[in-house]
C-alpha cells in the first residue's frame, strides 16, 4: 500500500469491474506484476490477463471476445482494416515497454557466452547448419567447446510476438529467409519442434539437450538459462540486456510514427541489441462499456507513468520519455 | 500324440496364459505407478494454501488455486444443469416412450456427439457462445461439458431404465396408473440409484476435461464472479503451469493434478460401488 | 421446467392437489421428454451445420487438395491437412500396436482365468485406469516419459536403429512418445469391452473344446476368440476412435512440428493439438482451415465409431442367440 501511496496511485473508485485482456505472452510477467498493483490501489478493479499468444490477442480483441489485447508483432494494416469493421471504432497500438527475443541454448558443457552471428542464426533457423561444431558458429567462439552433436532448434507452435520480432530480425539480415519464410507471427517453419508459449519454449530448450530457441529476455533471465550474444549491424557482439534493448529503442524516439507502428530489429548503433521489439496494448478507442473504458484508460495513463518504475526490476526495458509522452497525448482518445 | 507335441503344447499354454497374466499386471501396474506418483509428487507439494489462496505473480512465493477448484465446480455445476435435464428426459423418451424407429435414430446421433472429440466441441461452444457474447465466460465453458454430458447422460439413464423389469411397468399399469405416474412412481425409482451414479461417472469424466474450456472459458487469475466471466478451472490451470519453465509452477502443477485425481477416483469410487451393490441386490 | 408444469395443470385441474395434478399431465410429460430426446439430434445436426458453414473458405479455395497438401504456412495463407492427418494416424497407430496386445491379452486373463472376484476387483482398477483425466496423462507424459525415452531410446536405436522408423535424432517428444501416452490411455477401453465380449462367448463353446482334449491356451486361441473376434475388433476400434481425438494428452508431448517423417522418433503434430494450439489467434482463413481440420476429424471418429459400434453389435447379438 505505502508503494502504491509513493507511487502516486489515487484511489479513485471505479464500480465494481472486471476485464479481460488476452494476448503476448512476452510481457506476461510485467502485465500481471502491473495488474497486481494497479488491484492494490482499486480494490474494485479486477483485470484478468491471459497469455494465448499475440496472434490471439489481435484476433480476440477483434471479435470482441476481450476487452484489450496486447502483441508484441506489429498489427498490419489488413488488421486494422478488420477491427474497424468489426468494432466499429479506432484502436490504439500504444507500447508499453520494450523487450528482446533471445537465443536461449542448452549444450551441455557450455554455460555461457555463446556468441551468434546472424549469418549463423538464419543458418541455424533455416536448417543449413545442423552440428554445434559448424564452422559459421565455431569461428565466432574460439576457445569455446562446441559438440559435433545435431543441432535442435525450438519454435513456438502458437501466433507470436516473439515469433514477429525474430523472423522480422532473420528477414532483414538474411534474404534466403525473407525469400522462403518471411516474416510474421506465425510462419511456416523449415525445421524444429515446436512449443507453445514463451514458457513451452522455454520448457523444451530445458528438457532438450543440443537444442536452441527463442525466448523473450526475461524468460531466459529467470530461468537462469543461458543466452548467446548476437552480432548486431554495427558489427559488435552485443549481449541483450537492458541497457541494449534501450540502445535499440532510443535510435526510433525522434523518428516514432503517430500510430506507434514501427520495427527497432537490426537497429543501427554499436550498442544497440538487434532483436529487440517494443511490445503494444491494443486499445479500442471506444469501448462497448463506458466504465470499462474508464479503467482501461486509468490503467494505461498509470502503467505509462508510475507503472513504468516496475519495468527495470522484472527486466523489462523502460520507454524513452518523448515515447511515454507521446503515447498519454494519443491516450486521450480512449473513451 | 506324441509326449514331445504334448510337452510342447503344454509350454504354449502356460507360457501364453502367463503372459496374460503379465497384461493385466502392466495395466493394473500403470494405474498403480500413476495414482503413487502423483501422491509422490503433488501430495508433498500440497499446503492448505493450495486450498484458500488465489495464485501469484511468478517470482512471488506462495499463492494456491482457490479459484480454480470454486472455478471448476461453477462450471460443472453449469454442465450438470444442461447435461443431467436433457439426457434424463431422452433417456426416459427412449425407454419408456418412444418408437423403436425414433429410438435407433437417436441412439445413432448419441453415439455419435459422444464419439466427437472434445476440443471440437470446444469450437463449438466458441462460434455459438462465446462469439455472440462477446466474452469468454463459465457459461460457454460450461455449456461445452454439458454438451459432452449428455450422450452418456441418455445412454446410462436409459440403459438402467431398461433393466427395469417389465412386470413392475405391467404392475402399475394393472393397477390402473397413467403411463407417466408409473414411470414417475414406479419405474424411475426402481432405477434411480443406477442414473444417479451414472450422472456420478458422466460428472467425473468430464471434470477433467481440458480441450473444451481452452477458448471457452479461458482462464483467470482471480476470482471470477457470477457465471459471466472468465473463469479458472483445474485442468487448464494444470495444463497451464505445466507447460511454463518455472518449477514453483511445476509444483503447483502436481499439487493440482493430485486435487483433480483424488476427486474424479473419489466419485468414481462411490458411483461404481452404488451400482454394483444395487446388482448384487438384485440377484 | 417440473416446477412450471404443475402450475399449468392447475389452472385446469379444480380440486386436485398439485402432487396429483403433477402426475396426471400425462401429455405435458410425453411432450417433454419428447424434446428433450429430439435436442440432441439437433444439436448435433447444428454442430455439423456450424462446422461444414465455418469451413466454406478453405473448402472453397482448396478443395479435395486440402486434404493432401503438406504446407501449412499461416503467413501466405496455404494451408494443407496431410501432416495433422499423418500425424494423428502415426500417435494413434503407434498406440494400437502397444495397447492391442496388452488388453486383450489381459482381456483373457480377466475373462478366461481369473477367479470372478479377483477378476472383478482388477477390472475395476483397469476402469478407474480409464477415468483419469487426459491432461494428467500429460503432466506424466512430459515430466516422467519424455525423461525415461531419452533414457531408452538409445537403447532401442542401437538396437533396430537400422530401421527407417527408429532412425533421427531423438528429442524426446515425438510420435513415438505421444503414441506411448496413448496407448496407455486406451488400453483400459479395450480390456474393459473385450473381457465383456469374451465373457458373452457360450460356456459350452469352451467346455467342448476342453473336453475334446484342448488346453486351455488351446481353447480361448481357437474357439472363445474366433468367436469373439468381430465384438474384439469392435473394441479397438473404439479404443482408436478415442485416440484420434485425444488433444491435450497428445499436445504435451507431440513436439507439435507439421512435418511428415519416416522416423517415429521424429516429432509430429495432430489434428486436435493444431486447432488447441492455433485456435485462439486464427482469423480468417486459418480459422477456416482449422474447422476443417475439425470436419476432417469428425468425419474420422464418426467412421471408426460406427465401424466399432456395428461390431459389438453384431458379437453381442451372435452371443446371445
Amino acid at each position: 500500500m505505502t508503494i502504491a501511496a509513493a507511487l502516486g496511485l489515487s484511489a479513485a473508485a471505479f464500480a465494481q469491474t472486471q476485464i479481460t485482456g488476452a494476448g503476448a505472452t512476452f510481457p506476461n510477467p510485467i502485465y500481471q506484476k502491473w495488474f497486481s498493483e494497479f488491484r492494490k490501489a482499486h480494490g474494485d478493479v479486477q483485470i484478468n490477463y491471459q497469455a494465448i499468444g499475440s496472434g490471439g490477442g489481435i484476433k480476440q480483441v477483434t471479435m470482441g471476445t476481450v476487452d484489450f489485447g496486447a502483441s508484441d508483432a506489429i498489427m498490419t494494416d489488413q488488421q486494422i482494416t478488420e477491427f474497424k469493421a468489426a468494432r466499429k471504432t479506432n484502436i490504439l497500438a500504444l507500447p508499453t515497454v520494450a523487450g528482446a527475443a533471445v537465443a536461449t541454448y542448452n549444450i551441455p558443457g557450455v554455460a555461457s557466452g555463446l556468441n551468434l552471428t546472424a549469418e549463423a542464426l538464419s543458418g541455424i533457423f533455416l536448417g543449413k547448419i545442423t552440428k554445434w561444431n559448424d564452422p559459421a558458429i565455431a569461428g565466432a567462439n574460439k576457445g569455446v567447446k562446441l559438440p559435433a552433436a545435431d543441432i535442435v532448434v525450438v519454435h513456438r507452435s502458437d501466433g507470436s510476438g516473439t515469433t514477429f520480432c525474430w523472423t522480422d530480425y532473420l528477414a532483414k539480415v538474411s534474404p534466403e529467409w525473407k525469400s522462403k519464410v518471411g516474416s510474421g507471427a506465425s510462419v511456416n517453419w523449415p525445421l524444429g519442434l515446436g512449443a507453445k508459449g514463451n514458457d513451452g519454449v522455454a520448457g523444451q530448450v530445458k528438457q532438450t539437450p543440443n537444442s536452441i530457441g527463442y525466448v523473450e529476455l526475461i524468460y531466459a533471465e529467470n530461468q537462469k538459462m543461458p543466452f548467446a550474444n548476437v552480432k548486431n549491424a554495427a558489427g559488435a557482439f552485443v549481449k541483450p540486456n537492458l541497457a541494449s534493448i534501450t540502445a535499440a529503442a532510443a535510435g526510433v524516439a525522434k523518428t516514432m510514427p503517430d500510430d506507434f507502428r514501427i520495427s527497432i530489429t537490426n537497429a543501427p548503433g554499436k550498442d544497440a541489441y538487434p532483436i529487440s521489439t517494443f511490445t503494444w496494448l491494443l486499445v479500442p478507442e471506444k469501448s462497448a462499456d463506458a466504465n470499462k473504458g474508464k479503467v482501461i484508460k486509468a490503467f494505461v495513463e498509470w502503467a505509462l507513468g508510475p507503472g513504468q518504475a516496475f519495468a527495470e526490476p522484472m527486466t523489462f526495458a523502460r520507454l524513452p520519455k518523448e515515447v511515454l509522452a507521446k503515447e498519454l497525448k494519443a491516450l486521450a482518445k480512449v473513451q | 500324440m506324441t509326449a514331445a507335441l504334448s510337452f510342447r503344447r503344454k509350454a504354449t499354454n502356460l507360457t501364453m496364459l502367463t503372459l496374460s497374466a503379465v497384461c493385466t499386471v502392466v495395466a493394473v501396474g500403470v494405474l498403480i505407478f500413476i495414482l503413487g506418483y502423483l501422491l509422490f509428487r503433488g501430495g508433498s507439494d500440497l499446503s492448505w494454501d493450495f486450498f484458500t489462496k488465489l495464485p501469484v505473480p511468478v517470482g512471488e512465493t506462495g499463492g494456491g488455486m482457490a479459484n480454480a477448484i470454486v472455478g471448476s465446480a461453477k462450471v460443472l455445476l453449469f454442465a450438470t444443469c444442461i447435461g443431467v435435464p436433457i439426457g434424463f428426459l431422452g433417456g426416459v423418451y427412449l425407454a419408456e416412450y418412444s418408437g423403436a424407429r425414433a429410438a435407433a435414430a437417436i441412439r445413432f446421433v448419441t453415439d455419435l456427439l459422444n464419439g466427437v472429440p472434445s476440443i471440437i466441441i470446444g469450437i463449438f461452444a466458441y462460434t455459438l457462445i462465446v462469439v455472440p457474447m462477446k466474452k469468454f465466460s463459465a457459461l460457454a465453458g460450461g455449456a461445452a461439458l454439458g454438451i459432452m454430458m449428455i450422450p452418456i447422460a441418455l445412454r446410462s439413464t436409459e440403459e438402467f431404465l431398461r433393466a427395469v423389469p417389465n412386470n413392475m411397468r405391467e404392475g402399475a399399469m394393472a393397477l390402473g396408473a397413467t403411463k407417466w405416474k408409473s414411470v414417475a412412481t414406479v419405474i424411475i425409482p426402481a432405477a434411480i440409484r443406477g442414473i444417479i451414479s451414472g450422472m456420478m461417472l458422466n460428472l467425473a469424466r468430464v471434470a477433467g476435461e481440458t480441450a473444451p474450456l481452452l477458448f471457452t472459458a479461458l482462464n483467470n487469475q482471480y476470482w471470477s464472479p457470477g457465471f459471466g466471466n472468465a473463469i479458472a478451472t483445474l485442468p487448464v490451470m494444470i495444463f497451464t503451469y505445466a507447460i511454463a519453465p518455472y518449477e514453483e509452477l511445476h509444483k503447483q502443477a502436481w499439487a493440482a493434478g493430485f486435487v483433480l485425481l483424488s476427486l474424479v477416483l473419489a466419485v468414481n469410487i462411490t458411483a461404481r460401488t452404488i451400482i454394483a451393490s444395487g446388482t448384487h441386490k438384485a440377484r | 421446467m417440473a416446477s412450471q408444469a404443475p402450475t399449468l395443470q392447475d389452472t385446469r385441474a379444480t380440486r386436485v392437489s398439485g402432487l396429483r395434478s403433477f402426475f396426471n399431465m400425462d401429455g405435458v410429460a410425453q411432450a417433454l421428454v419428447w424434446v428433450a430426446g429430439w435436442a440432441i439430434v439437433a444439436i448435433t445436426a447444428v454442430l455439423v451445420f456450424e462446422l461444414w458453414m465455418n469451413s466454406a473458405e478453405t473448402r472453397q479455395k482448396f478443395g479435395f487438395d486440402f486434404l493432401f497438401s503438406t504446407t501449412w504456412d499461416p503467413v501466405n495463407g496455404d494451408f494443407g491437412a496431410l501432416p495433422f492427418i499423418f500425424g494423428t494416424l502415426a500417435t494413434s497407430a503407434v498406440a494400437l500396436i502397444i495397447a492391442v496386445p496388452l488388453g486383450i491379452g489381459a482381456s483373457i486373463f480377466l475373462a478366461e482365468l481369473a477367479p470372478p472376484r479377483i477378476s472383478d476387483a482388477l477390472t475395476f482398477c483397469i476402469e478407474l485406469l480409464a477415468a483419469v483425466p487426459s491432461v494428467i496423462f500429460g503432466l506424466i507424459g512430459i515430466f516422467v516419459l519424455v525423461p525415461a525415452l531419452q533414457v531408452m531410446v538409445p537403447w532401442l536405436k542401437a538396437g533396430l536403429g537400422f530401421l527407417p522408423i527408429f532412425s533421427g535424432a531423438f528429442y524426446g517428444v515425438s510420435i513415438l512418445s505421444a503414441g506411448v501416452v496413448l496407448a496407455v490411455m486406451i488400453v483400459p477401453f479395450i480390456i474393459s469391452i473385450s473381457r465383456e465380449v469374451l465373457m458373452a462367448v457360450p460356456r459350452d463353446l469352451r467346455e467342448a473344446a476342453l473336453a475334446l482334449g484342448a488346453t486351455q491356451w488351446e481353447s480361448t486361441w481357437q474357439v472363445v476368440l474366433p468367436f469373439a473376434k468381430v465384438g474384439v475388433i469392435g473394441s479397438v476400434f473404439l479404443a482408436l476412435a478415442r485416440a484420434l481425438g485425444e488433444t491435450m494428452a497428445v499436445t504435451m508431448v507431440v513436439g507439435n512440428t507439421p512435418k511428415i517423417q519416416a522416423s517415429l522418433l521424429a516429432p509430429g503434430y495432430s489434428i486436435a493439438a493444431v486447432i488447441a494450439n492455433e485456435f485462439p489467434e486464427a482469423g480468417g482463413i486459418q480459422m477456416s482451415a482449422l474447422i476443417e481440420l475439425g470436419l476432417v476429424l469428425f468425419t474420422l471418429t464418426i467412421i471408426i465409431n460406427g465401424a466399432a459400434r456395428l461390431l459389438i453389435l453384431a458379437t453381442e447379438t451372435k452371443g446371445a442367440k
